[in-house]
């Protein structure tokens, strides 16, 4: 198991920033200023150090997490087995689905696992038909039956 | 359920806030309503659940949480709820559900995500939910992620 990517170098500031824009961000209207003044720094620097962290990939996004199965949508987590040839081939097909919220390796016989989220509750079942199509493999789906827990912060350090 | 303005407050935002010092004025210029009202639903989609929060999504690897794993758990089902429910009370789970077996190749019902900066960190959770779920616990592996393959999160079409 080679886990994918090296840490990124950074420095205190950047750590205490991302760790602050995990805790939610305030509806004001000059909401970089009011999360700066918390930090001691000013609203040009959280832009400059934001933009930068995005642009590096240490934060994958900034903004509204939606949770749309409030909004009358569905989210399906979902898993193939791909042959082990065929694997770059297949991620890309998958990855191509708008539907395909993300998607991960994971070493496994089920090796592919990615999150389907759907406008629709019909949505689901209509993607992974034309995934089983475009791909010929059989998508194990793991609809969510009881959500115990989840928070998607982690500490920067 | 959203409104048509809803909606095209969350296509407008679903790939992220402007970076601009009045983001939601900026939002608000392109949907032609006032600043205010897009606080306002913000807020309300927030209150609603519809937003879990609004906020930054790190990449754990550039975090340093480069073993990352998806613990699944066969556990009895009438023990499954009260479990699941402590599992996910552990504070280093980051989610927890209960999910279908497929049998005979799946026999797990319960997933929990674990995240390490090495592979000790990331072993030594594993042993501590092993340990809850004690007997009622069959099997369990676990599925550490070797690569993102894709993340961009909910895209709504127009």
């Amino acid at each position: 198991m080679r886990p994918e990517g090296e840490p990124v170098a950074l420095d205190a500031t950047d750590r205490a920033l991302i760790n602050a824009l995990q805790e939610g961000f305030p509806l004001c209207d000059e909401p970089y200023a009011a999360v700066g003044a918390s930090l001691g720094l000013d609203e040009a620097e959280v832009l400059r150090r934001l933009a930068d962290l995005l642009e590096r990939k240490v934060l994958t996004r900034f903004g509204p997490l939606y949770q749309i199965e409030k909004l009358g949508g569905a989210f399906v987590l979902a898993a193939l087995k791909v042959p082990e040839a065929d694997f770059e081939r297949i991620a890309a097909i998958v990855n191509a689905f708008p539907e395909v919220a993300h998607n991960y390796r994971r070493e496994h016989a089920l090796n592919m696992w990615f999150v389907l989220a759907t406008e629709t509750a019909a949505g689901i079942a209509d993607a992974i038909r034309r995934i089983e199509a475009a791909t010929g493999l059989a998508v194990f789906a793991f609809p969510k039956e009881r959500e115990y827990f989840v928070e998607l912060k982690l500490d920067a350090g | 359920m959203p409104d048509e303005i809803d909606r095209r407050l969350i296509l407008a935002t679903q790939a992220g806030l402007p970076l601009v010092p009045r983001p939601y004025h900026a939002l608000a210029e392109r949907l032609g309503i006032a600043a205010v009202e897009v606080e306002a639903r913000l807020a309300a989609l927030l209150a609603a659940g519809a937003i879990r929060r609004i906020g930054a999504v790190p990449n754990h690897y550039a975090l340093g949480y480069r073993y990352n794993g998806m613990t699944v758990w066969d556990v009895e089902d009438e023990k499954v709820d009260a479990l699941g429910a402590a599992v996910g009370a552990l504070p280093f789970v980051t989610h927890c559900y209960r999910r279908p077996r497929h049998l005979p190749e799946w026999p797990y019902n319960l997933f929990a995500m674990v995240h390490g900066r090495d592979r000790a960190e990331a072993e030594s959770h594993v042993a501590t939910i092993a340990a809850l779920l004690g007997t009622a616990c069959r099997a369990h592996e676990v599925l550490y992620s070797s690569r993102i393959l894709k993340k961009t999160g909910l895209r709504l079409s127009d």
